[in-house]
């Protein structure tokens, strides 16, 4: 499936996590190719933002390793740009925009600095690129929904990172952010970055991504979507009830 | 003023400011993290500990049962966590369980140590509801260093307070040392509320931790303002409640600086700007006013719009109100537009959007199409 010499950028193998004793991602193996875009795609409660958060470091898994170029993931955790879901987080937080996605270089920062002109200049670039420059002086607790999810993928982009992990980032967003997200995500590919989205709309998954890991407590398929997003595997990921969405994504091809 | 020159008011003063101040910096993280209830169930844990405390030793020295309180306080936080991790029990339920437990433990070793002979132990209820005037020279000076590392903490470790406040996950995934410094805060917050046991007691020092910060919050935007106005509301509760309590004979301390503190908050849940009900109240007014005019003010503008060549084209009330959603009264809202110079009508009651009024409508078109969803 991948060229042997190359290293990947996510290497995930027999990775288990459980929760209270039942296990979320079961004995799993998954490698994400440099500059590749790749879909997480499976029902809820398959383990996808779980999955998320162990290459992440974030869930202390039960079993197995994560690699991030061939390095255990403890090492580079500066090197991975995670954009969370925006429902998890509370907005009533007294700050403005620019604040939040300046958070983006703290991880540079390192202790005791605090982010100064040049930290200012990378977030608003970063929020430039989302086009929300306008807003980086309003309170984020006056945001909407997709306003929100753009503030956070600027953050991430503050970053600089090589791989960007993003978690529903079109869950309920307007048109507007959708466009904004997606203009992101092919800026990320040229600049020859890695991006791995948690995505739940089975009909743009060939349009945005070039990857796609089918995923339900095991991963059912990974590959590149030409091969992989077919209706027998989608069956196998999400059951009998996907049929009429997977129809309508074969016709979509 | 003569009373500030009362020794023993000052050193009470002093407590209770440092008091309030290192509860406003604190509090104000713990209400920004919905974390409330860890302050209540904290100082109600301590209760057992400070009577097993005298039990053990047999005397009331501040040191022991300060250290009793600590112990147990800090065992509720592991309780909560291990509540959390191991079963199904959410959070908030945890936090209500192990408040209840505990102070029920301390209440009944309590009532087990009044039933005893000796005369040591009179006085030990105090810790329920705090006696401030009992505060010593050395109580207050450990209240300063205590606030002291706090400001300390803050002023090295803001940014990373304000991850971990906001988003703790992301702050891990930065690589920041965001469970040391959780744990650090923790126990900052133990010691805080085993020093304000002294001042106000097991059963209030919960609303010393959350009411400055939850007041605060009303009338700020950023996180430093927050904390800075947290503090100076604590401050100003603990010397005002210390002052007003020496003054009025048999006003207790603690109590007071609470009932002061409960006065800010509702205060600033009712008054504060954009936040404030009354304030938000009035908006609410002035939005309800509007959008039953904007409708037909747009319905005006699409209808003159049809006319390029005689903007000021009269239209009929009738047609306005047929092309109106049904709660619109229609004539009130021309009559407020009117008012308002942004529609006008002729001699034959026909009616047209003045200038202003088409600008207002274009305006309005602008914002709709921006997707501004605010």
């Amino acid at each position: 499936m991948m060229d042997a010499s190359v290293v990947p950028a996510v290497e995930v193998e027999d990775l288990t996590v459980a929760y209270t004793g039942s296990p979320v991602l079961w004995d799993l193996d998954l490698q994400v190719a440099p500059g590749t875009r790749t879909a997480i795609v499976g029902p809820n409660g398959a383990g996808k933002s779980t999955l998320i958060k162990a290459v992440m470091g974030l869930v202390e898994p039960v079993a197995g390793a994560v690699r991030i170029f061939g390095k255990p993931g403890r090492e580079v955790r500066g090197s991975i740009a995670y954009v969370p879901q925006r429902a998890t987080l509370e907005w009533d937080f007294p700050t403005d925009v620019l604040d939040v996605v300046t958070m983006g270089t703290y991880g540079r920062l390192g202790w005791f600095k605090r982010p100064g002109p040049s930290e200012s200049a990378i977030a608003e670039a970063a929020l430039e690129q989302v086009e929300m420059s306008s807003f980086a002086h309003r309170p984020i607790a006056q945001l909407s929904g997709g306003q929100q999810q753009r503030i956070l993928l600027a953050r991430a982009l503050a970053q600089n990172a090589e791989i960007y992990l993003l978690d529903e980032p079109f869950q309920g967003v307007d048109a507007p952010t959708e466009r904004a997200i997606v203009r992101v995500l092919d800026d990320l590919a040229t600049a020859g970055r890695t991006v791995v989205v948690v995505h739940h709309d089975l009909q743009t998954v060939a349009e945005y991504f070039t990857h796609v890991a089918l995923l339900n407590v095991r991963i059912i398929a990974a590959g590149p979507v030409s091969t992989t997003f077919t209706e027998d595997n989608l069956r196998l990921t999400f059951g009998g009830r996907v049929g009429v969405l997977a129809a309508r994504t074969a016709r979509g091809d | 003023m003569e009373i500030f020159g009362d020794w023993t008011l000052r050193v009470v003063a002093l407590g209770a400011g440092l008091l309030g101040a290192v509860s406003g910096f604190l509090g104000s993280f713990a209400v920004l993290r919905r974390q409330s209830l860890l302050g209540d169930a904290l100082s109600h844990a301590a209760l057992p500990g400070i009577a097993l405390a005298f039990l053990i030793t047999g005397s009331k020295a501040t040191v022991p049962i300060l250290v009793g309180a600590a112990v147990t306080g800090w065992l509720g936080t592991l309780v909560v966590r291990l509540i959390v991790q191991r079963s199904r029990v959410p959070y908030d339920a945890a936090l209500g369980l192990v408040l209840s437990v505990f102070f029920g433990l301390g209440l009944v070793l309590l009532t087990v140590i009044q039933k005893r002979p000796d005369a040591a132990q009179a006085g030990l209820e105090t810790y329920l509801f705090g006696q401030a005037a009992a505060l010593l020279r050395a109580d207050v000076i450990v209240m300063a260093a205590v606030a002291a590392v706090v400001l300390l903490v803050l002023m090295l470790a803001w940014k990373e307070m304000k991850v971990l406040t906001f988003d703790r996950a992301y702050g891990e995934s930065l690589g920041l040392p965001m469970a040391r410094l959780d744990g650090l805060v923790t126990a900052l917050l133990v010691v805080t509320i085993v020093l304000g046991l002294q001042t106000v007691g097991v059963v209030l020092m919960s609303a010393m931790i959350v009411a400055p910060g939850a007041a605060a919050r009303q009338w700020t935007r950023r996180l430093g303002s927050m904390v800075t106005v947290a503090a100076a509301i604590g401050v100003g509760a603990g010397v005002s409640g210390a002052v007003l309590s020496s003054i009025v004979p048999r006003l207790p301390t603690g109590p007071t600086i609470v009932l002061i503190l409960s006065g800010v908050v509702g205060v600033s849940l009712l008054m504060a700007p954009e936040r404030g009900l009354v304030w938000r109240r009035l908006q609410l007014g002035r939005l309800r006013g509007r959008p039953r005019q904007e409708p037909v003010l747009m319905h005006l503008h699409a209808l003159s719009l049809q006319h390029p060549d005689d903007p000021d084209h009269g239209h009929e009330v009738s047609v306005l109100r047929t092309m109106s959603p049904a709660d619109i009264d229609v004539e009130t809202a021309l009559t407020a537009l009117a008012e308002r110079g942004l529609a006008a009508s002729d001699d034959r009651g026909l009616w047209s959007p003045t200038e202003l009024g088409r600008r207002e409508a274009q305006r309005t078109l602008a914002r709709l199409d921006l997707g501004d969803n605010r």
